[in-house]
Order: C-alpha cells, then sequence, then structure tokens
C-alpha cells in the first residue's frame, strides 16, 4: 500500500524530461508562432515513440492503456517544457473513442486510435464546454461532439491567436461525417472531458513547476542592494507559498488519476490551475521587467498559465462539480451508515507502467 | 501507487467505529481550555485508555496497540468523523512521546508514558519564555547542578494547558558560556507542582485560560528526568519539532470531519445564489482531500522508512491557513449567529487563529521552506 509513484513511473517521467530538454520546447513554440509547425510536429512523432499517446489508448487498438496515472506522469513533463500541440485533446480523443468502443460502437475507435496511439494521427476536440477546437490548424482529425452526436468535421473555421503563442483557436466547420449517436456518446464525451482535465491539470503543475525553478535559479543570482534577491524575506516567502500551492496540487492530481472521478478530477484541476497561475505571478513580479519582455523564454511558459488554468473546466465549473458530489460523501450521521470509505476505501487495480 | 485499504485496517476502521458509536459523549464535553472541561476530557482519556484507543500507535507495553501510520490515519478519520471530544493530552502524546522514544531510556519510557497514555499525568510544554518566541534558542531559563539533579529557575511562557496539567517538559540553558546559543541547553521534564513552580493561567484571547506562565524558582529536578545527555537539548528539541508542525499534530481526519460539517451546513442553510460563498465551501472540501493525500503521499514515504523532515513547514502553512479558511466560511455561512460566542463553530474559529502562530510561526515556516527546500540563499535573521 502506497499512494506514491512507483520507480518505473517515475523512470517514465524522467525519460520524457531529458527528452523534452534536448528538443528545445522553446524554439519549437516560436516556429510555431512564426507560422512553421513543423518542429512542433517533430516533436510529436518523438513523444509518441516513447510511447505518450499510446497512455490513453487500449491495448486491442494497439495502445498501452488506459494508464491515467501514466498520463498524469507525461503531462506534468509536457507542461514543464511547454511543449506546443493538442496533447490534452488528443489523449481526451481517445478516451472518447475508447468509451464508444465499450458502450458498442466501436467502427470509429477502429478506424482512429490505431494511427491516434501510433501518433501518426493529430488530434483535436471540441466537446465543451469552449466552443473552440484548440490547435485544430495542427490537427488531422477534429472531432466534435453535438449533444449526442459525435462527428467528424469537414474542417475549421478562421484560426484564431492564443494568448499562449504555442496555441491557436478555430472553430469547427458545422456538418461532417457523423460517427456515433446516442446516450452513449453523451457518455463518452464526459470521459474525454475529464481525461482532458486530468491531463491539462498535470500540464499545470509541470508549467507552475519550471516556473518555479527558473524563478528560484534567477533570484539567487539577481542581485540588487548588494545582495541575490532571493535574500529578501518578501521573494523567500512569496516562493513558499508558490511551493505549498504546487504541493499540495500534486495529490491531488495523482488521487485523481486513480480514481478518476469527476469531482477528484474538478479538485485537482482548479487546484492545479490555480497552484500554476499563482507561481506564473510570483515569476514575473520577482523576475521584474525582464520577466515582461517576450524575448525571455520564461514568457512562453506565463503566458500558458491562464489558458491551461482556464481550459477544460474554469475554476468556477470546477468547485461547482465538486460540491454537487460532495453531498456527505463520508457519511450523513457518523453514529449511523456504512463505513466511511475514506482514503483507502477506494479500490483501484494496480497498473503496470507503460 | 495505489489507495487500496487492507483488510486489516478495514477490520480496524470497523472495529474503533464500532466503539466510537457506543461510547463518544452524545452531548459535547464542556470545553477543555476550562478547569471543568479540563477534568471532563481528562475521564474521557481515560475511557479511551482502557479499551487501548488513545494512543494506538504506540507499542502495546505501553498502552498502544502497535498499529503502524496507515492504520492510525483511519482511526484518526474514525475518530474525529465521530465527533468525539478533542485530545487532553495532544502535547505530551505528539511531542514529548516521540521525543521520548528517540532520546530516551528504557527506564524513563516504562515510568512516563503509561500514565500519559490514560490522561493520568497530563504534559505541558514549557519552551516558550517572553523573550524567546521565534529565536527559542535565546532562552534564558537555566537548569544549575546540585546533588543528583538540577535545579531550575526562570520564566516560562505560553505553555498550553499548564494551569490544569501535571507536568511539563522543556529546555533549559545548563552551560551559560557554550559559544553559541542553541549550544549548553538541557532538556528535562519537572513537576508543575513542585515545590518553586507558581503556575499563573493567562486567558487567550475569548478569555479562556488556555495556556498559562511559569515561574520557576530553583525547583528540583532530578538527574533520572533529565532527557538525553546534558547539553544536547537543542538537538533533542529539534529532532521533534517535525511532529509538532507535521501531521501528528493535526491529523487529516480533523479536517475531513470539519468539511464535511461545512457541506451540511451549506445544504442547511447556504443561498445557492451566493457563488462566492459556495466557491469558498467547494475550496474547503478540496482542501481537506488535498491534505487527506498530501498525508497519504507523506504516510507512504515514512513507510519506507523516510523522516519527517523540512516537508512537515509545507504541512504546517497549509493546514493553519486552511483551517482558518475553514472556519471563517462556516462563521460567514452562519451570518448573525456566527457571531454568537457559544456557537459550534466559534471556538473553532477563535482556535484556528492561533494555527499560524504556535509550532512555529507560518512566518519562521516560510523560511524553512524557502532556505531547506527551495534552496534560497539565507535572510536576515
Ligand atoms: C495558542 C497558543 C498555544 C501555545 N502553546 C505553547 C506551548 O504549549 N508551549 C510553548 O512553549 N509555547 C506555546 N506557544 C508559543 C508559541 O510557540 C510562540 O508564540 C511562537 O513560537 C512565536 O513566538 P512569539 O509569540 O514570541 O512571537 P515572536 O517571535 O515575538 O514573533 C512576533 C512576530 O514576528 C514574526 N517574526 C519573528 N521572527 C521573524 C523572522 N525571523 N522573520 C519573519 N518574521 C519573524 C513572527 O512570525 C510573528 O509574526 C503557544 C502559542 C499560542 C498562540
Amino acid at each position: 500500500m502506497g499512494f506514491l509513484l512507483t520507480d518505473e513511473q517515475r523512470d517514465f517521467g524522467r525519460s520524457l524530461d531529458a527528452m523534452l530538454t534536448a528538443a528545445d520546447t522553446p524554439a519549437a513554440i516560436r516556429a510555431r508562432a512564426g507560422g512553421d509547425a513543423g518542429p512542433a510536429r517533430a516533436l510529436w512523432a518523438r513523444l509518441a515513440e516513447a510511447g505518450v499517446f499510446a497512455l490513453a489508448v487500449p491495448e486491442e487498438y494497439e495502445g498501452m492503456g488506459p494508464l491515467p496515472v501514466e498520463t498524469a506522469v507525461a503531462f506534468e513533463e509536457l507542461g514543464r517544457h511547454a511543449a506546443p500541440g493538442p496533447f490534452a485533446e488528443t489523449v481526451a480523443s481517445a478516451a472518447l473513442l475508447s468509451a464508444l468502443a465499450e458502450a458498442g460502437t466501436d467502427a470509429p475507435a477502429k478506424r482512429l486510435l490505431p494511427a491516434l496511439a501510433a501518433g501518426e494521427t493529430v488530434a483535436t476536440l471540441c466537446a465543451g464546454p469552449g466552443p473552440y477546437a484548440a490547435d485544430a490548424d495542427l490537427a488531422d482529425v477534429v472531432l466534435v461532439v453535438d449533444g449526442d452526436r459525435l462527428l467528424l468535421a469537414p474542417g475549421h473555421g478562421a484560426v484564431r491567436e492564443s494568448a499562449d503563442p504555442a496555441r491557436r483557436l478555430a472553430r469547427p466547420e458545422e456538418g461532417g461525417e457523423l460517427l456515433a449517436a446516442g446516450p452513449a456518446v453523451v457518455a463518452a464525451a464526459e470521459r474525454a472531458r475529464r481525461w482532458a482535465a486530468l491531463a491539462t491539470a498535470a500540464q499545470c503543475l509541470g508549467l507552475g513547476r519550471a516556473l518555479l525553478d527558473r524563478t528560484v535559479a534567477y533570484t539567487k543570482q539577481r542581485t540588487q542592494f548588494g545582495v541575490p534577491v532571493g535574500s529578501f524575506q518578501a521573494v523567500r516567502h512569496r516562493l513558499a507559498d508558490v511551493l505549498i500551492g504546487l504541493e499540495f496540487a500534486r495529490p491531488l492530481l495523482h488521487g485523481a488519476a486513480l480514481t478518476m472521478t469527476d469531482a477528484d478530477v474538478a479538485a485537482a484541476k482548479v487546484t492545479a490551475g490555480e497552484a500554476a497561475y499563482a507561481a506564473a505571478r510570483a515569476a514575473l513580479q520577482l523576475h521584474g521587467a525582464i520577466g515582461y519582455t517576450e524575448e525571455l523564454d520564461l514568457s512562453l511558459w506565463l503566458r500558458k498559465a491562464r489558458p491551461l488554468r482556464d481550459t477544460w473546466g474554469t475554476p468556477a465549473e470546477c468547485r461547482a462539480i465538486v460540491l454537487a458530489a460532495a453531498p456527505l460523501r463520508r457519511h450523513d450521521d457518523p453514529h449511523d451508515g456504512p463505513l466511511p470509505k475514506g482514503v483507502w476505501g477506494v479500490t483501484v487495480p494496480a497498473r503496470s507502467a507503460p | 501507487m495505489d489507495l487500496h485499504e487492507s483488510a486489516s485496517i478495514r477490520d480496524f476502521r470497523a472495529e474503533a467505529r464500532e466503539w466510537l458509536r457506543a461510547h463518544v459523549p452524545a452531548e459535547p464535553l464542556p470545553s477543555l481550555e476550562t478547569g471543568e472541561g479540563f477534568a471532563a476530557h481528562r475521564k474521557w482519556e481515560a475511557e479511551l485508555a482502557a479499551a487501548r484507543w488513545s494512543v494506538v500507535s504506540w507499542p502495546e507495553e505501553y498502552g498502544g496497540r502497535g498499529v503502524d501510520i496507515f492504520h492510525w490515519l483511519a482511526f484518526e478519520e474514525e475518530y474525529w468523523a465521530a465527533g468525539a471530544p478533542g485530545r487532553v493530552s495532544q502535547n505530551g502524546i505528539n511531542l514529548l512521546a516521540p521525543t521520548l522514544f528517540d532520546h530516551a531510556t528504557e527506564e524513563q519510557r516504562a515510568r512516563v508514558l503509561p500514565s500519559m497514555a490514560t490522561g493520568e499525568v497530563v504534559w505541558a510544554q514549557a519552551w516558550s519564555e517572553p523573550e524567546a518566541g521565534s529565536d527559542l534558542a535565546s532562552l534564558k531559563s537555566r537548569a544549575v547542578r546540585t546533588d543528583g539533579g538540577w535545579l531550575l529557575s526562570g520564566q516560562k511562557t505560553w505553555s498550553s494547558r499548564a494551569a490544569f496539567a501535571d507536568r511539563a517538559f522543556g529546555i533549559f540553558r545548563t552551560d551559560p558560556e557554550a559559544p553559541k546559543p542553541h549550544q549548553g541547553l538541557t532538556y528535562l521534564m519537572f513537576d508543575l507542582r513542585a515545590p518553586g513552580v507558581t503556575v499563573r493561567p493567562i486567558g487567550r484571547l475569548d478569555g479562556k485560560p488556555a495556556f498559562a506562565e511559569l515561574f520557576l524558582d530553583r525547583v528540583f529536578v532530578p538527574d533520572a528526568d533529565v532527557i538525553g545527555e546534558p547539553g544536547q537539548g537543542w538537538r533533542i528539541a529539534m529532532s521533534t519539532t517535525g511532529n509538532e508542525r507535521g501531521l501528528m499534530l493535526r491529523s487529516p481526519g480533523r479536517f475531513l470531519a470539519a468539511a464535511d460539517r461545512l457541506v451540511r451546513l451549506w445544504h442547511e442553510q447556504g443561498d445557492p445564489g451566493d457563488t462566492a460563498l459556495r466557491d469558498r465551501v467547494a475550496d474547503a472540501v478540496i482542501g481537506a482531500r488535498a491534505y487527506e493525500l498530501f498525508t497519504a503521499a507523506g504516510a507512504a514515504r515514512f513507510a519506507g522508512g523516510a523522516t519527517i523532515g523540512a516537508e512537515s513547514s509545507l504541512n504546517k502553512v497549509f493546514w493553519s491557513e486552511f483551517d482558518i479558511a475553514l472556519h471563517e466560511t462556516a462563521l460567514d455561512l452562519l451570518g448573525p449567529d456566527g457571531e454568537l460566542a457559544d456557537g459550534e463553530w466559534a471556538e473553532g474559529h477563535v482556535f484556528s487563529l492561533a494555527g499560524p502562530i504556535y509550532a512555529g510561526t507560518n512566518e519562521i515556516q516560510r523560511d524553512i521552506i524557502a532556505e531547506r527546500l527551495l534552496g534560497l540563499p539565507k535572510g536576515r535573521r
């Protein structure tokens, strides 16, 4: 019994970290912002090779999943390196298609999942709450959930810039091929949103940690008044608070990956999103004016924080989900009723690493 | 990585729940910060101890059940969910006992622990002094060698529940010539009713005598009551402060139960249109869950052999601020009734306000986090 990552899971994260460090993600983001999607696609291929897109895809469709814990581990690294691409949307698409297959409609899964797991297909997904499909211009497949219908969009509308330079937003074109319809689509879309929220929460955590690490490094070497600015208590305490925010988001993320309940995922999403945004605010403030420039790569991390916090579940939406599920999770009357479940009461099969 | 609960924990949980269901007083006991409440709580400790629920993680020979940290967490969850009384012996159980397990002699453990487990002897912590708070190492109270022991002189303060407690533990300067302030200190235990001890209760914010000043005038302490080597008091005290800041003092069960009560209150009298307040109730649920899972990860590390380190400072800042936010949300939900001093949440609110001050102020904890966890340069102290 232990609520800790296994050695394999940690090694997986470390190997992705090393790979992403070598891949020079800031250059890929800047290229993408300038209209060249080549480096982002090349990065996609390398991540696919490392197995990232197979994590949400079941084995029968040539994936390794579903593995939410490993997905959280991988996405933390994607966030740490601010990697560009519709990552959360791709795993959410995989979750959607495999949920549909489980419910009996397996044609779309057979058709799309193997290429998605292999990284040959970049997918994006518009399944609410927002009207945009992220990075539709970079994607090969744009899935749209419209009520209880799943459509393969014929294309997308005008591409608009996001506050995050690594991202583009577009509305899917109306119509397109009908892939499935009925209540199973609604349920599958819910699962997709949960996976997207989990993946985004993990990215937030990694992003926040990267912002904190960079800021700690900067405040140790930047001197004013003859001493490193990191020796001023106002600076030290603000960074301590950033660490506290992130360190209490992490167990929520891992807990959510184990249970995958709506409420746990929403709790992880709001907490990691707020922690990452607080990290960004502190990072900007403590870098001073240099932090407010686009020249410094830090800007690429800073500009992600707010969009990631708000996509796939705003804080208000997440809190509403948590509270709706909270009604007396434990026990109505402590002297009666079933045993409280508690943290250890959740039964989840042990999973192996990819 | 998993969250499985073993059959052994499930059974243990069920046994605890059964017992608590039959024994938790139907009416809340009077506040343990009053003489009457203290006596009632002491009786409750005895009842707990008789069924061996007072110190479940201790070895059986001292009154415990020898269970591991996961069982202890399950017990705590049941305890607080059942609405059981606050623990009047907590300073002894959470601070002195771990110190004794790590540093005391066999004889001291056998003498001190069993009566602590039953609440027969309640312990007070005598660390702070009027001029030594955050800068504890600057303390001035002295212990001077005498025949067969030491003579204590000086003044201690803010000693929780010392007005009603029996004995105290603290650090004293035994070598005034030592080159550094945290050297030449000795950790020892003394009787609050010994000749030379004057205890003056201090009313806390709400007037209840929750802590006290101790005036010490040549109070005799036998050698048998020195913990560890004379001169090593600082090291011994610091080796157990992690318990004070960390989960031993504030187990997640307490906050889970409080968050549950808050949700119930929201359902009973929350205004669904007040989304700002609704969000704060949700944050209380999320915070309790975060603390629960953070603790689960910490427990897994301890079970794997890790010791409590600077991480307990993360813990301390989190629970103390969370506790205040939770109680403030409850008071806001109660509206005009929140002001009533005898309300269900009022005492909890007053108590929560002290959280960022005791067990090392949150400013000091943030310094520890900055230096030891983030590696930032030392600031001016
Ligand atoms: C309810 C309660 C129960 C207590 N119970 C006990 C007990 O049982 N036994 C016991 O020994 N003590 C007890 N204490 C005392 C407690 O440990 C001290 O209050 C605490 O260590 C702070 O010391 P101080 O009150 O002297 O504050 P000070 O040290 O005087 O601090 C005043 C303010 O200055 C800040 N400050 C001080 N130094 C720094 C710094 N370097 N950087 C930034 N800010 C700084 C502090 O954070 C604080 O905000 C209790 C206190 C309370 C409130």
